[in-house]
Formats: C-alpha cells, structure tokens, sequence
C-alpha cells in the first residue's frame, strides 16, 4: 500500500459536506445583502439622495400665500400629490394620514400633512383648501402654475398626466406614493399606498422622534 | 307553530334587510351603496356598493344617472407601479350568476361627474342604475364622511 492514499472515505465526505454548506452559508447571506440594500435604497436612501430629493419648490397656499421648501423646514412633514376630483387614492391617503396623526396622540401634530394638486386646470389654491378642510385635522393643501408643479414633481420624482374621460373630462393619472420629509427638508423615506398601517405608523413615529 | 316560526324568520328578514339598505331588482340585490362627502367646487364623487346575483344568468352593469350629476360613469381603477389610474368602462361590468360584483375604492365604482351640488355627509341621493337583465333600479346611496373606507351602517349582522 502506497504511502499517498487519498484521505480516508469518512473524512472526505465530512470535508465535502462542510465545503457545501458553506457555500449554502455563503449564498444566503449574499441574498439577504441584496435584499437589505434593495429594501434600503427603495426605503431610507442615504448621502447625496436625500439632499437632493425634493429640491427647490415654489407653490400657493389657500390664502394666497407663497410656499416653498423653506417655508416649510423646522418641522417634519409628509407630503404627496393628487387633486381634489380624485374619487379614491387621495381621500384614502388624506384620511389615512389624518387616522395616523390621532394614533400618535401627542406626537400626531410634531409633523405637517401636506396635500399637492397636481390640477391646476381645476383645482385653485382655495379649492385644495376647502378640499383638505373635510378631514377633520389640519393639512397643507398646495398647488401651484403648471411650471412650478413640473419643478416640484421632478423634485420628488411623482408621475402625473391627464386622460382623457368621454364628454371633453379628463381624470389624472398620479403617483399615490406619500414622501416623508425631516424638519431640515431631507429625504426620510416612502408610504406606499398599500402599506399597513403599523409600518406606516413606524415610520411616523421615526420622523417625529 | 311551524307556521309561527316561518312568520318570525320572515319579519326578522324583512328587518334586516331594511337596516342593511339594500335594493332588489330581479336576481340581483344592491347592498349598501354609499359615497364619500364632497368639498364646495369639487364637482365629482365616487360610489361603492355590492351587487349580488342569485340568479343562475349573468347579467351586467351597463350605466346609470342621478339628478344630483350632470352624468355617472362606470369607472375602474388600478395602481401600477405606485401610480393610480383611473379609467371609464364603457361596456360595462359582469355580474356573474350566482356571483357578486363589488364597486369598492381601489376598483370598480361608479362616478358622479358634474355635481350640480356637494354631497353632503347624512344625506342619501337618488341614483338609478341599468342593468341588461334586471332593468333600471334606483337606489339611494349614502353620503358618507369622507373618511369612510366602506359602508358605515350597522345592518352587516343581518347577512
Ligand atoms: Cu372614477
């Protein structure tokens, strides 16, 4: 029997077994990785992305008075977008954002609700306002010339469009997202329209902590 | 006393059915239509209700008209990558038989274009909706707070 015999059955497999789970280990903490990093640059997105997300904007109040990001910095704030003939995603998100405040109890009113009609053709400044009034807690209602919408929409990367409904009406097409912005107007992550309300909920008590 | 049971089972039916506001036409019965109050200026509204089909025949939601809007559509919506879409459907909507169509935020409803005048919420406004089988029905739908994700009233025991 030659000296150089390979390694005995039982410990070879052993080796082979260990080896193999290891790449097991190795896949699965690549996986969850990808998915930290998908769920993060979706969800908290860090460095140059949250000082540039939002960027400059100018738009009118209710009465009369000129918006803008600085006018709203020094409290935090969640903002979104819509119009006031829309039947379902924005009274949905508004009355959502107005349930959320009151289960915050005290910390409920540390940030501002902010509502965006993407319908100048329609909506005036005092129409969004008389809008935001019916939910029964205080809400920012904006909007703004066609100009300065295109600039706060690329801003906060929000979709919109006119389509067309039969008899010359048109509905408008929108991003329902809700964007969270700090009291310093930086980016501090999403509401999907579709979220629950306990991780929404997380989410406000983080901006108002 | 079989007689007697089968008269308090009815009265109790009939009971419930008033409290849970719904409407018959043929096969089909309407359950809770309700909307959402609307602001001065706002001059549209959404309308939700649950249209069950007992019968053993398909039948569809064709149109429908209210004195209140200047015309109601048939709408659906969807959300798509974040964005909500909202369209008209123009050859209506199945009711399946034996089935349940059900108009309800995030999809199919019915819509008030042209309010002559704000829903205002407590108040219930005359619709009438056209169905390919049952005919034309009219139906009082429920103004709602805004707020409301469904029908607020307290006849769901009943069924
Ligand atoms: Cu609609």
């Amino acid at each position: 029997m030659p000296d150089t015999s390979p390694l005995p059955e039982p410990s070879r497999l052993a080796r082979i077994r260990a080896m193999l789970w290891l790449a097991v280990g190795v896949a699965l903490v690549l996986a969850m990785a990808a998915m930290l990093i998908r769920a993060q640059s979706q969800d908290t997105p860090s460095g140059n992305h949250a000082e540039w997300f939002g960027g400059p904007f100018t738009l009118s109040a209710p009465d009369g008075r000129t918006v803008t990001e600085r006018t709203l910095a020094g409290k935090p704030y969640a903002i979104f977008f819509g119009f006031t003939r829309c039947p379902d995603v924005c009274p949905t998100s508004l009355s959502r954002m107005a349930r959320l405040r009151s289960q915050l109890g005290a910390d409920g009113m540390k940030f501002e609700i902010v509502f965006v009609s993407v319908d100048p053709g329609h909506d005036s400044a005092a129409d969004v306002g008389r809008y935001v009034a019916l939910f029964g807690t205080p809400i920012i209602g904006l909007t703004g010339t066609e100009a300065q919408l295109a600039q706060i929409k690329k801003g906060f990367g929000v979709y919109s469009a006119k389509s067309p409904l039969p008899g010359g009406d048109y509905t408008i097409d929108h991003t329902a997202t809700i964007y969270l912005m700090t009291a310093t107007g930086r980016f501090a992550g999403t509401i999907a329209y579709d979220e629950p309300d306990a991780t929404a909920l997380q989410k406000l008590r983080r901006l108002v902590a | 006393m079989f007689r007697h049971t089968f008269v308090t089972a009815a009265l109790i039916a009939v009971a419930a059915a008033a409290s849970a506001h719904s409407y018959r036409a043929g096969s089909l019965t309407i359950q809770h239509p309700w909307s959402r109050e609307t602001a001065p200026g706002q001059a549209v509204g959404g309308g939700f209700m649950t249209i069950v089909n007992r019968g053993g025949a398909d039948d569809r939601l064709l149109s429908g008209t209210s004195p209140v809007a200047a015309e109601v559509q048939i709408h659906t919506m969807s959300m798509d990558g974040g964005v909500m879409r909202m369209r008209q459907v123009t050859d209506g909507i199945a009711v399946p038989a034996k089935g349940t169509l059900a108009l309800k935020p995030g999809g199919y409803h019915i819509m008030f274009m042209g309010l002559k005048r704000p829903l205002k919420r407590g108040e219930r406004i005359p619709v009438t909706l056209r169905f390919q089988r049952a005919g034309a029905v009219t139906l009082q739908v429920a103004v709602q707070p805004v707020t409301s994700t469904g029908p607020e009233e307290g006849g769901h025991a009943g069924h």
